[in-house]
């Protein structure tokens, strides 16, 4: 499996390869991966339903209790069957949907990287691993919603999706290492069953509420959901998957997968449920004020969001329940409603539900496919909507706390989404033929096959509910606190509250329905104080951290390398200087005793460095800068450190070389700095010298750590197969580091060619000049 | 600013090119066991090519080179990652080194010195693009002479 995950990231980076080998061909072959992953995991169903969990042991970095370790329980396997599934489709309908578009390519690498990381996400049974590919899906997530780099509407919402989701996941990282800390292990597996301990922790507060603002962010709760329905600029198979299957479903996943080592408190019932249940009833109404289709399926999916985390608030078998079936419904029917969204767009031309009617005729199937998954979505029976909405019912009302504030949310949202069902999907198929920018045609078979499938799931699951029995009652044993009772789902639940109900909501939305244009226009007068939401709060501290950032760089990098240079030392000097006096209190024997080679090798230092200045030409002070450095290296041959002693003589060459280049380039030499300037620099060069011999005398006279060395000495032959102990640590002990390091270098080099290639000669707004063509490629 | 076609530079460079590289290659190829190694090495090839482009100017640097340093980068990083593969694939912790040893010759290849060759790539690949990016052929010089350059300011 875990081969399966990261070769499809290959496959991913294969795509424009393939795309050039297989041309319009190339979604549906790609869509083979998800399918063949959809066997595999029917494959494992019998052990699933059996209750057991399948842990699949792979080693990754073990000495930082990092694995790739794969648990596939209950959740796990109705989480990476929706991925598999829903992402099959999606490949085959965007193949369609983006036929003949010139960044196919790009589009099937993202969203098949996007795809593995989302399975990676809900596979991985450690923290860690956990958490990277949950940074990998905002990342991707960026690139797809900001697939039409060419406008700027797609670019601002692809920012403002990752910088909350991605601010999210700081809080996030800083909870799983709370969470690590607090439970005793990084792996998902033995933290569930840690649930007492974590719950009585001193840390569970703190790392609750990072964990809560991390779910919170990806998976679009109030008051962190605006990002999603400006999302909605991505294109429509993207949504498709994404927003509403599969990505924002990561949060719900994560609070589901740490409900039996987090939930039960007083805490996470409070404020899972009313945050929930606020987010439920705010998708719902903001969701009528709109007539833009993609839009309203966006906020009806922040409504199902809210349901779900209000559900796993509720937490008691009764809610869980509910939970895993109003996941199932909502994948089913708001992947296909998306999907016929993108079929409307396509075949008419416009986005506007308001614009679109009577298209019955001209394509009947999608209109069969939007019917069935809008009835889904209304819950009405007997789809599995309706059943997933009894249940909800049910198990508002044994919720423990606020029960009375969360039932009347939940009724609104329940009546409002009733509304924008019918809206959303029956509109634009009956009543009067509207005129619309295109002629009405049936979607191509490729893009009608998911939809469909998707929306005869979601009726042959409402007719036969029975058919989950097992995979809801494996899902609860997964995720739930207690001992599991028999789950036993249908489809008529007899005359009960619930039932009532859902009439009530049935009669209020078609209300709302028949009044919708009134109502909207009694909402518009509302706008002023909608124009202070969250998003409001968002803009602001985007420009705060503009203005505070602009202050920052004009006060600390303002241009002149002198100032950066003061600015570092003082801040070395302030932090090592603590350190040093106050928490050690260096212990500084001084021995002389020298050879007379050495105090020569020491004297040209001293005098390089004098010299370099107070020289007054510029190639002068270089030169002297080289002689400092070439006895630096004398130094290392004389300490027999041959390998440093040559790196020193080759760095020291490509500076001079470098240095050489930049001066030919630099204004004449001139006195820039007033003699109290230069006062100041001699004293934080003075003090910064004597501090690092402080510094080095310290280390050399105080208590003796043990060496590290000695043990690389032992083991270089032994373990490394090489006698030059430099490299060895350099390419094996710690190839990690020099890892990071050449990704360092790999950075400071790309800045370099960035700054000096594409400089920008005359800034203007009104026409961004275009970067100047390279004269040698 | 390099006035290139300096008689000497050109015969030097020339001549010195190839034995500079060699020694490079010797360099990295001998680093695990003496001094030497991917660091090292990718240093001294950049000063070989160095010479190279003071002496011809960048265009025929990239003639010669047939790719951008740039590229050399990546495939360094590249090389970089993939040498912890074995270990993932065997199951082993990350970055766990292994060695075959070729037949015949009596060589030891390892995945270490494939990441040093990674090293190498990324070390000569940087020098060369700081180096190149600031290098301006004469070519430029007189065509940005006639433009206000902001540097220059």
């Amino acid at each position: 499996m875990q081969l399966a995950v990261l070769g499809g990231f290959v496959v991913a980076g294969m795509a424009p390869l393939l795309h050039r080998w297989f041309g319009a061909r190339t979604p549906m072959l790609m869509a083979l991966l998800p399918a063949s992953l959809t066997l595999w995991l029917l494959w494992q169903w019998p052990t699933i339903i059996a209750g057991n969990v399948l842990l699949l042991e792979w080693a990754w970095v073990p000495g930082l209790d990092i694995t790739l370790t794969f648990l596939i329980d209950g959740l796990a396997w109705l989480f990476a069957m929706l991925i598999s599934v829903i992402g099959a489709l999606v490949l085959v309908y965007s193949g369609d949907y983006l036929r003949g578009h010139q960044d196919l390519p790009r589009f099937l690498v993202v969203i098949t990287a996007f795809m593995m990381s989302m399975l990676g996400l809900v596979l991985a049974d450690n923290l860690v691993t956990l958490f990277v590919f949950w940074e990998l899906t905002s990342i991707t997530s960026y690139l797809l919603i900001g697939f039409n780099h060419t406008d700027l509407a797609a670019r601002k919402a692809a920012l403002q999706g990752l910088i909350v989701t991605a601010g999210g996941g700081l809080a996030l990282l800083a909870g799983f290492v709370m969470l690590a800390v607090a439970g005793g292990s990084w792996s998902l597996s033995e933290l569930i069953t840690q649930g007492e301990v974590l719950r009585e922790h001193s840390l569970y507060t703190a790392l609750l509420i990072c964990v809560l603002i991390g779910a919170f962010t990806k998976s679009a709760q109030f008051p962190f959901h605006f990002w999603l329905p400006n999302a909605m600029a991505a294109p429509t198979p993207v949504s498709a998957y994404l927003h509403s299957a599969t990505m924002v479903k990561a949060g719900i996943y994560l609070l589901a997968r740490l409900h039996p080592a987090l939930g039960g408190t007083d805490t996470w019932v409070i404020s899972l449920s009313l945050v929930g249940a606020l987010t439920m009833a705010t998708g719902a109404f903001l969701a009528i004020q709109h007539t833009h289709i993609k839009k309203m399926l966006a906020y009806s999916t922040i409504m199902a969001l809210g349901t779900l985390t209000m559900l796993l608030g509720i937490g008691t078998q009764g809610a869980l329940v509910a939970f895993v079936v109003f996941l199932l419904a909502h994948s089913l029917y708001k992947g296909a409603l998306f999907m016929v969204a993108g079929i409307l767009d396509h075949a008419t031309g416009t986005k506007d539900v308001t614009a679109m009617g009577g298209l019955r005729h001209a394509m009947p199937l999608t209109a069969a496919a939007a019917c069935i998954a809008a009835l889904s979505l209304a819950g009405l029976p007997p789809l599995l909507g309706f059943v997933g909405k009894e249940l909800m019912f049910e198990s508002v009302l044994e919720a423990s706390h606020y029960q009375g504030v969360i039932l009347i949310l939940a009724f609104i949202a329940a009546f409002l989404t009733l509304a924008v069902a019918v809206i959303v999907a029956l509109r634009p198929f009956f009543g009067p033929r509207r005129e619309t920018p295109k002629t009405p045609h049936e979607a191509p078979p490729a893009m009608l096959i998911a939809p469909v499938l998707l929306a005869e799931l979601s009726l042959l699951l409402g007719l036969v509910p029975a058919l989950l029995d097992g995979l809801v009652a494996a899902v609860v044993t997964g995720i739930s606190l207690g001992e599991v009772r028999g789950v036993k789902l249908s489809l008529w639940h007899g005359i009960n509250l619930p039932l009532l109900l859902s009439l009530a909501s049935l009669a209020a939305g078609v209300l709302v329905f028949r009044y919708w244009h009134a109502l909207r226009a009694r909402l518009a007068r509302l706008e002023p104080i909608m124009a202070r939401g969250p998003e409001a709060g968002y803009e602001a501290l985007m420009r705060g951290l503009v203005n505070v950032a602009e202050w920052q760089t004009r006060l600390l990098q303002n241009g002149y390398i002198r100032n950066y240079l003061v600015m570092t030392l003082l801040v070395f000097l302030g932090l090592v200087g603590h350190a040093l006096v106050f928490r050690h209190s260096p212990n500084i024997a001084l021995s002389i005793d020298v050879y007379f080679h050495e105090a020569v090798a020491a004297g040209l230092m001293v005098s390089g460095a004098i010299v370099a200045c107070v020289m007054r030409s510029r190639l002068a002070a270089v030169a002297a800068l080289g002689v400092m450095g070439f006895s630096i290296a004398l130094t290392f041959v004389l300490f027999s450190a041959p390998d440093l002693a040559i790196t020193q003589l080759l760095v020291e060459t490509l500076t001079v070389i470098l240095l050489v280049l930049v001066l030919f380039r630099s204004p004449r030499f001139a006195d820039l700095s007033t003699p109290v300037e230069r006062l100041r620099d001699l004293v934080v060069a003075v003090l910064t010298g004597g501090l690092t011999t402080l510094l080095m005398l310290a280390v050399l006279n105080g208590e003796r750590l043990p060496r590290i060395s000695d043990y690389m000495v032992a083991n270089s032959q032994p373990l490394g197969h090489g006698h030059n102990i430099v490299n060895v640590i350099l390419v094996d002990f710690r190839a990690l580091d020099t890892l990071g390091e050449m990704f360092v270098l790999a950075l400071a080099a790309m800045g370099v060619y960035a700054m000096l290639r594409f400089h920008v000669v005359d800034y203007d707004a009104r026409h961004p000049p275009t970067p100047r063509e390279n004269t040698d490629d | 600013m390099i006035r290139s076609g300096t008689l000497i530079l050109n015969v030097t460079a020339r001549l010195l090119l190839p034995l500079q590289l060699l020694f490079s290659v010797f360099l990295l190829l001998r680093g695990h066991d003496e001094p030497g190694g991917g660091f090292i090495a990718g240093l001294v090839g950049a000063g070989a090519f160095v010479l190279y482009l003071f002496a011809y100017g960048r265009a025929s640097l990239h003639a010669m080179l047939k790719v951008t340093p740039q590229d050399l980068v990546g495939a360094g990083l590249l090389l970089g990652i993939c040498s912890t593969l074995p270990a993932w694939w065997y199951g082993e912790p990350f970055f766990t080194a292994h060695w075959w040893t070729v037949p015949i010759i009596g060589f030891k290849a390892s995945t270490t010195l494939i990441f040093d060759i990674g090293v190498y790539l990324t070390v000569l690949g940087s020098v060369l693009t700081a180096i190149t990016s600031l290098v301006r052929t004469d070519q430029e010089e007189h065509r940005d002479s006639a433009e206000e350059v902001p540097w220059n300011r």
